[in-house]
């Protein structure tokens, strides 16, 4: 697929470095396990994401990535295991304690705040960049306008970088679906996340979105050095776009590396990639 | 056509988050506003200051308290009655226990006070939901109802079990008590509603506000990017509380004067309010406004229209004014359920293009 970039873009991550050297990983799972009564989602499984890549996790319907994800970011409290991020170990979590340490996501299924516009959505993905207190707020005219203004011009840049300019104001309700993705796309780039989760982003698009999409995913990695987990069903887009794929098959992990390795890996072809699509 | 926006163009991001981004529309809101300070004082009476002005400024604090929680924060309450109950009383034993403190002081403070008890009854939304927590706040009604009726301490072991409001005066002018002056009290009210209407506005355009929004719309998503919910539902439970409790005292000590809990501040109270915040429009400061005057007014205009001019029977007006408000909740519910501040900003969409709609 050709993949072009966009040229300079202002926009910058303002997240203190953390001290992590590019490739060194940043997120380590290892022997996770959860199970839902005695539904098994996943199955010991280890891997680690290293900062600066994207890592795709791929594998049929109902192997486990949305639940792994959702472990990463604290949704789901594995009942065996441990995440490490940024060198900090953890087995429970609350979602909105990750958000603060750096974990942005979307969703399989849109999660939008419908009765918000696009601005508004995009905004409240600053919400752990802003600190003015109740008090402050209250009075606006000061330190809260200032910041709120400051945080406007960074969510501006994500809405240019999206090319979204002319839905600003649009209530997320009204967007078509593509839309409504892109959208949800800019709430998790406004946390300035240090890992970002995307859960099957390309999902419903038609071609040319999924070329839009795959261009932003890229031009996020690359431009802002951010670190991202992907999920995704076209091989095609797996295969551009990540620098190394897990494989997931019924809860277990099935096959890791280089998307050539996992191309070539009888498991995988196996259980997945024979199956589902002509390899 | 005065409502214009062509030439009216956003040069910076602070002029596009103004509250009255439209020139026109800023004139029109500053001139209404300097009506209501300069001109209403001199032409007020005691009739209209107690038929009209006064429950309509308490109303529209008691409902932008109460959408604050319900139309921002999306957290059903049916407690508005007890929480406005507690205001009352809080205001009553400030009053009583420092007889030195100003009006605005004690419904202040009055307010906070509403404000910490919202947020104990608040603490069963970080569990519950829906349905259930609108039963929680029910219960939350009955039961400060019932303890201001049963502990004689809150209304001073008076022998009647009501609360009397003593004389206050601001610079002199008495805004409570038998001998109030009904321009004071009506300043007094206006002052409060225009500041504290402000502060509901800045608090619901910035990060609390869109942080109580996410909550309403997809909690988990919000707790995802980083909401914390329970200090989301809690600050929005002390917030709305704090407006319903300044409501409160307000409808005791500068509108009743006396009041007894179980009727001043009953369940029909909660219901009243949570009607005027569906009416006007759920999440928009200007439908509190909105519709708290529509359902202070409508009585009004209907008795003068029914009973004074038509002649029926009160029982006659009344029962037809209770299907005519229940009428128009099941039309708001069901066609519009952004109320009448959505209508009216259907209104000035239309204006905007009107004479040519394309
Ligand atoms: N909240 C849940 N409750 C019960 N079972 C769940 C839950 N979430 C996921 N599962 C189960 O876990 C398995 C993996 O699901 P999921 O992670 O969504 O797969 P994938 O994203 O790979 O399609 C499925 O069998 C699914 O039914
Ligand atoms: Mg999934």
């Amino acid at each position: 697929m050709n993949v072009h970039l966009n040229p300079v873009n202002e926009f910058r991550m303002t997240r203190p470095d953390d001290g992590i050297a590019r490739g060194a990983p940043l997120l380590v799972a290892d022997n996770i396990s959860l199970s839902f009564g005695g539904v098994k989602a996943i199955t010991d499984i280890s891997f680690d994401i290293r900062k600066g890549e994207i890592r795709a996790i791929i594998g049929p319907n109902g192997a486990g990535k949305t639940s792994m994800l959702n472990v990463i970011n604290g949704f789901y409290h594995p009942q065996e295991g441990t995440i490490t991020f940024r060198g900090e170990r953890r087995s429970r979590m609350r979602p909105h304690v990750a958000a603060h340490q750096g974990i942005a996501r979307t969703f399989q299924n849109i999660a939008l705040f419908k009765g918000m516009s696009v601005l508004d959505n995009i905004m409240t993905g600053r919400i752990t960049l802003q600190h003015r207190n109740l008090f402050w707020q209250a009075l606006w005219n000061g330190p809260a306008e200032r910041e709120e203004l400051e945080h406007r011009e960074a969510v501006e840049h994500i809405i240019d970088f999206l090319e979204i300019e002319h839905i600003r104001k649009t209530p997320v309700g009204r967007l078509p679906y593509g839309l409504q993705k892109r959208v949800e796309l800019g709430r998790a780039l406004a946390a300035e996340p240090a890992l970002l989760l995307l859960d099957e982003p390309m999902a419903g698009m038609n071609l040319e979105e999924k070329e839009d999409m795959s261009r932003f995913v890229l031009d996020v990695n690359q431009q802002f050095g951010t670190t991202i987990a992907l999920i995704e069903h076209d091989m095609g887009v797996v295969m551009d776009l990540s620098d190394r794929v897990v494989v997931l098959d019924y809860g277990r992990k099935i096959g890791d590396g280089t998307p050539d390795d996992v191309r070539n890996n009888q498991d995988v072809i196996d259980a997945y990639l024979g199956v589902s699509h002509d390899a | 056509m005065l409502y214009r926006e062509a030439g009216d163009f956003k040069t910076t991001y602070a002029s596009d988050q103004q509250t009255f981004p439209i020139k026109s529309e800023r004139a029109l809101f500053w001139l209404f506003m300097a009506a209501a300070f300069l001109i209403v004082p001199f032409l007020i009476n005691d009739y209209w200051n107690k038929a009209v002005l006064m429950p309509l400024l308490i109303y529209c604090m008691a409902a932008l308290g109460l959408n604050i929680l319900v139309g921002y924060c999306g957290q059903v309450s049916l407690g508005t009655g007890g929480f406005m109950a507690v205001g009352a009383y809080a205001a009553y034993k400030l009053m009583t226990a420092f007889p030195w403190m100003d009006q605005f002081s004690v419904t202040i403070l009055a307010g906070f006070v509403t404000a910490g008890v919202g947020i104990l009854f608040g603490l069963p939304s970080l569990r519950i939901k829906g349905f259930y927590l609108a039963v929680a706040t029910l219960a939350a009604q009955f039961f400060l109802v019932w303890m201001f009726n049963k502990f004689a301490w809150f209304y001073n072991y008076s022998a009647s079990g009501q609360i009397t409001a003593p004389e206050r005066t601001i610079f002199g002018y008495a805004v409570t008590g038998p001998s109030s002056l009904p321009w004071a009290t009506y300043l007094f009210g206006l002052t409060l509603l225009f500041v504290f209407g402000w502060i509901a506005r800045n608090l619901t355009r910035g990060r609390l506000g869109r942080s109580w929004m996410a909550i309403r719309d997809m909690d988990i998503a919000a707790e995802i990017i980083g909401v914390s919910p329970l200090k989301a539902k809690l600050s929005a439970f002390a917030v709305s509380s704090f407006y319903i409790g300044m409501a409160g005292a307000m409808f005791f000590a500068n509108y009743l004067g006396a009041a007894e809990v179980g009727e001043a501040f009953g369940i029909d109270k909660s219901f009243l309010v949570l009607f005027m915040v569906i009416i006007g429009g759920l999440g928009s400061i200007l439908g509190s406004f909105l519709g708290a005057a529509f359902l202070v007014l409508l009585p009004v205009l209907l008795k003068n229209l029914m009973v004074d001019q038509l002649g029926w029977v009160t029982d006659l007006a009344a029962h037809v004014q209770i299907m005519l408000v229940g009428g128009l909740i099941v039309f708001f519910l069901i066609v519009e359920p952004h109320g009448l501040a959505q209508l009216w900003r259907l209104t000035k969409e239309k204006l905007r293009l009107w004479p040519f709609p394309y």
